[in-house]
């Protein structure tokens, strides 16, 4: 309230005297006065953000802040102490995290790039369908997405059976002997790579569609004029023209390729031995098995800071050279 | 001229490829539903013991209910002429074996497991946090978009900054709020986390931008309210954006794993995901009753995906890569 009576006598003082610092003042006294104002004048915008905010603040914001002072903490029943960097350090001496990092990053690396080139592929041959055909095939691809990983983790460790499952009856076609694909710590990590490589990446396909379909037909036109083949054209139009799609979907890929859980718990809890941990199903395992809440936490942090990034190198690679 | 078959063939090669494509991405699908339905066993007079069609090596690509009827029917007529049977009976008999067989492990799960509970819990839950996001995040989206304020850009820009945080990091913090709150163990300690969401405040943000100041501006000159524009105005503007957000909503809820598995413990409260982890930690082999959970989880969203694709598609590619 004194800020507003404040105003006018302000601006007296202003005309009265123009000298040249006048104008600094006036800069600084005036804008809180302003904002006050806007913010008055907009109330309603507040109550139109106030719940989310509230919502927000309550199990977003705070729990992030929360978490990182808990990184610094060991977890006591009676009171948690504070043990600086102790916890940062156990991370990153433990063998357990460092084997979960292991094959976190290589099952990020090979599906990664193997599900967004599949899908850029599959992409650019429904695209060249009649309309029927596009959205059958489109909706064929994205079908496994809209069901839970769950259901996908309970029925590939199912056909990943031993003496029942497809997998082995396939391989049976082809005289390959039985695989304990999910049983023996050789193959068990590669069996989770290959069922992330085979579910398709619906979003993807119909990210890419949508984006070919802004793609002006006439530089294809062109193209053709100049000789080009579907594979020249694909190479130097279609592809460079999608960078933007791809950045995105290698960035919302990767996120989740590092995130990967479900499938770990449902499927091999891990194991045999540590060959399927990964970092998720280890800070779980660290938080609410083992109860090492600060150290879950200081995990949880590195994950997001790895996260962080590998999006920083992957937007500066892709966007470099457009 | 010289083009043409060439052209054909591209296409007919493009297809057979795509449709081996899409038997691989559907396969698991197809063997959740196809497990589910097989037969569990069957003995005939002239077997030794009874044979596994779930465990079957080669395993049995299609349920064997019905073929199984055929498979009998021949001798079933023999003997009906030799007037050993009356077909009827036979027809009676053995469909009400097929059909009860078929579904027993659906019978099973929903009169001695909890799953109609868990399939109640998942949908009320999924549908309360999904009309929850649509009103708040349509709310805030809106003024985000339209309304100039002190504060619009950081408080957008602090909820994008948190879009890229990983939710794992939240896990250990929220699980002592839930705690302190004495939440644990309710269906609130999924909902109000999920309800701060804030995906959907961008993805309207987005939308709305594309709404005609000028009609905002006209239902002001009419004296409407604040909540009366972005009720009668806004709002219905933004239906598909709407429906997109809701759908994916649903979607992410009803799928959602990692947080439910934390904070329920009563059998009676879980959701349909967490209960398919205890069944499946309690039933290790039984495949058929393992799939018929899964079933039943996926049915509703499969359903959904049919009935709502044109959204799928539109909530995909609003806010993502144009702009």
């Amino acid at each position: 309230m004194t800020q507003v009576k404040l105003d006018p006598v302000e601006q007296a003082t202003v005309k009265e005297n123009r000298l040249q610092d006048t104008k600094e003042l006036k800069k600084s006294h005036k804008k809180p006065n302003r904002v006050w104002q806007d913010m008055k004048k907009n109330y309603s915008a507040y109550l139109f953000l106030l719940p989310k905010l509230i919502l927000f603040v309550l199990f977003v914001a705070f729990p992030v802040v929360w978490a990182i002072v808990l990184s610094f903490q060991e977890y006591r029943f009676n009171g948690s102490i504070f043990i600086g960097l102790d916890n940062y350090i156990a991370v990153f001496k433990s063998e357990a995290f460092r084997i979960a990092l292991k094959n976190t990053l290589l099952f990020t690396v090979v599906t990664v790039p193997f599900s967004v080139i599949s899908a850029l592929v599959i992409s650019v041959m429904i695209f060249g369908l009649g309309k029927i055909s596009q959205s059958f095939f489109r909706s064929a691809f994205y079908l496994p997405s809209v069901t839970s990983m769950v259901i996908i983790a309970m029925v590939w460790r199912w056909m990943y059976n031993y003496d029942f499952g497809l997998f082995n009856y396939f391989l049976s076609w082809f005289g390959v002997e039985p695989i304990n694909w999910l049983g023996q710590s050789a193959t068990a990590l590669w069996a989770l790579i290959i069922m992330s490589c085979l579910i398709p990446f619906g979003t993807g396909i119909i990210m890419y569609l949508a984006s070919m379909g802004s793609i002006s037909q006439s530089l294809y036109e062109a193209a053709r004029i100049d000789g080009a083949n579907s594979i020249k054209q694909f190479f130097h139009i279609t592809v460079p023209l999608l960078k933007p799609t791809t950045l995105y979907l290698v960035l919302l890929s990767t996120i989740g390729s590092f995130q990967v859980f479900t499938q770990i718990i449902m499927m091999t809890g891990g194991g045999p031995g540590s060959s399927t941990e990964t970092l998720v199903h280890l800070i779980y395992k660290t938080g609410f098995r083992d109860f090492e809440y600060g150290l879950a936490s200081a995990q949880a942090v590195v994950l997001f800071v790895i996260i962080l990034i590998f999006s920083i190198i992957q937007f500066r690679v892709l966007r470099h050279d457009e | 001229m010289k083009n043409k078959p060439i052209k054909s063939l591209n296409k007919i090669i493009t297809y057979i490829l795509l449709t081996i494509f899409a038997i691989i991405s559907l396969l698991p699908l197809y063997w959740v539903f196809s497990t589910s339905l097989q037969l569990s066993s069957y003995q005939s007079q002239d077997m030794e013991r009874p044979v596994s069609y779930v465990n079957a090596n080669p395993p049995k690509m299609y349920p064997m209910g019905i073929p199984l009827y055929f498979e009998h029917w021949g001798e079933a007529r023999e003997a009906a002429k030799a007037g050993d049977i009356e077909l009827e009976t036979y027809h009676r008999d053995m469909m009400s074996y097929i059909i009860e067989d078929t579904f027993s492990s659906f019978v099973n799960l929903f009169t001695k497991q909890d799953v109609g509970k868990w399939f109640f819990n998942s949908i009320y839950i999924a549908v309360i946090v999904t009309f929850g996001i649509l009103l708040f995040d349509s709310m805030a989206g809106y003024v985000l978009a339209k309304k100039r304020f002190p504060g619009r850009n950081l408080i957008f820009w602090v909820i994008i900054a948190t879009m890229m945080i990983p939710g794992q990091v939240t896990l250990v913090p929220l699980f002592f709020m839930v705690g302190k709150l004495e939440l644990m163990n309710t269906h609130w300690a999924l909902i109000l986390p999920d309800l701060a969401m804030v995906f959907g405040v961008f993805l309207m943000r987005q939308f709305m931008y594309s709404i005609p100041d000028e009609l905002l501006e006209a239902a002001k000159m009419d004296g409407a309210s604040e909540w009366k524009t972005y009720w009668t105005v806004v709002l219905p503007l933004a239906k598909p954006g709407l429906a997109a957000l809701g759908i994916f909503t649903f979607m992410s809820v009803w799928n959602s794993f990692l947080w439910p598995i934390i904070v329920l413990n009563n059998e009676a409260l879980y959701t349909l995901p967490v209960g398919l982890k205890t069944l499946q930690d309690a039933n290790l082999a039984s495949f058929k009753l393992l799939m018929s959970g899964a079933a039943i989880t996926a049915i509703p969203m499969i359903i959904v995906f049919i009935l709502f694709q044109r959204h799928f598609v539109k909530g995909l590619t609003i806010g993502g890569v144009k702009e």
